[in-house]
């Protein structure tokens, strides 16, 4: 059931201020959320007032110079720095989307960064992923054949290996999934855009002979029907994918195969 | 889903509905009003059912200016839910869900929705 408030033990107040060091000229105000799991204490958000000189393009450059010489304690994760990993997944000014791939000059104003929302916080902007990737897994995101193996490869025409194009560079950043109400109120058994996107993946490719099988898995009220096409998932997805077409693609095949 | 004592991270709280997320929500929301408005015009007609004194006295409840604000109120909703029902009808045959399209056919559903309250009025007002 949706609910709207956070809990007693998620609503942040104001936190500590850090001031820009003394004559710096170049600063922009960073608003973060901050948790220590550690001290027993509800969430803040602190306020870094960031020197700007000698800080890269990137969101994700001005959060390593905040850690690295501002405050060592604020914890985020991150690997590739080039949007192919997926970890530096944060709400960013209201939306969510990559701090490696979000340019600071992109961003207008005050910079608000916040965890993924409406996840468990293990630590500052790290969320709890577990429930996302175990519904990542019940998907079963792998090819599955009931035909004797072939001496080589399974081949696949050309327009049959054109169908995965928008949905295999998914990187499961949890963006989407975590941009959706639906996923919100209902993530423990909504399987969420980033799930559904993997599972339509395998149900379009012609190589994988268990469709009907994976179609039946979905035809459920929440595994798939929770989807209500807000399109957030797909205004959101720091990859230009569409997780909502491909819902409703599924949709469809399960409709048609029921005529 | 909370897991053990970890807090919840903000959602509605810093969420910046896109245009898309607005629009839905909005669709939730008359489709509510509108179901209060399908009782609404049951009474209507049960008071029509019920005899002269009973429509009457309905009729002079929907003459006010605050049955006035309701009927404009169960017109946008109607039109706009109505547009937006086709919308979803269309994404749902597998069409129109790229995002500038989506966009497109929303501001589309704005206009249909104003321009057809706005002869409503004026066709009840002549």
């Amino acid at each position: 059931m949706a609910e709207f408030r956070l809990p007693k033990n998620s609503r942040y107040t104001d936190g500590k201020k850090w001031p820009a060091p003394a004559g710096a000229k170049n600063t922009r105000t960073f608003k973060i959320y901050r948790y220590d799991p550690d001290s027993g204490e509800n969430p803040r958000t602190d306020i870094y007032e960031l020197d700007m000189d000698g800080c890269g393009p990137m969101l994700l450059d001005a959060l390593l110079k905040i850690k690295s010489e501002v405050d060592p304690t604020l914890t985020l994760r991150r690997s590739c720095r080039e949007g192919i990993c997926g970890s530096c997944a944060m709400n960013i000014n209201g939306s969510n989307g990559l701090a490696c791939t979000v340019g600071l000059d992109e961003l207008k104003g005050d910079i608000k960064v916040f965890p993924l929302p409406h996840m468990p916080v293990v630590k500052d902007l790290v969320p709890d992923l577990t429930n996302f990737y175990a519904q990542y897994a019940s998907v079963q995101p792998w090819m599955q054949t009931v035909t004797a193996p072939p001496s080589r490869e399974r081949l696949q025409s050309k327009e049959d290996r054109a169908k995965l194009d928008g949905l295999y560079e998914c990187i499961l950043c949890a963006c989407c999934s975590t941009s959706c109400p639906s996923y919100w109120w209902n993530g423990d058994r909504y399987l969420g855009p980033a799930a559904l996107l993997a599972a339509y993946r395998w149900i379009v490719d012609s190589r994988d002979e268990y469709t009907g099988e994976r179609l039946d898995e979905l035809e459920d009220p929440f595994k798939l029907y929770r989807c209500h096409t807000i399109m957030n998932c797909t205004n959101t997805c720091p990859k230009g994918l569409n997780p909502a077409k491909a819902i409703a693609e599924t949709k469809k095949m399960l409709s048609m195969r029921a005529l | 889903m909370a897991s053990d004592s970890r807090p919840l991270s903000p959602h509605l709280q810093v969420y910046k509905m896109p245009m898309a997320g607005l629009m839905s929500i909005t669709h939730r929301a008359t489709g509510v009003f509108l179901s209060l408005g399908t009782i609404a015009l049951a009474c209507f007609f049960i008071s029509a059912a019920a005899g002269p004194e009973a429509f009457a006295s309905a009729q002079s409840c929907w003459n006010s200016w605050i049955g006035k604000l309701l009927m404009l109120g169960w017109a946008v909703s109607l039109y706009y839910h109505l547009g937006n029902g086709i919308r979803h009808l269309i994404w749902d045959a597998g069409y129109g869900m790229e995002i500038d399209q989506v966009n497109r056919s929303g501001i589309f559903n704005l206009v249909f929705t104003a321009v057809a309250t706005v002869i409503t009025v004026i066709a009840a007002l002549v």
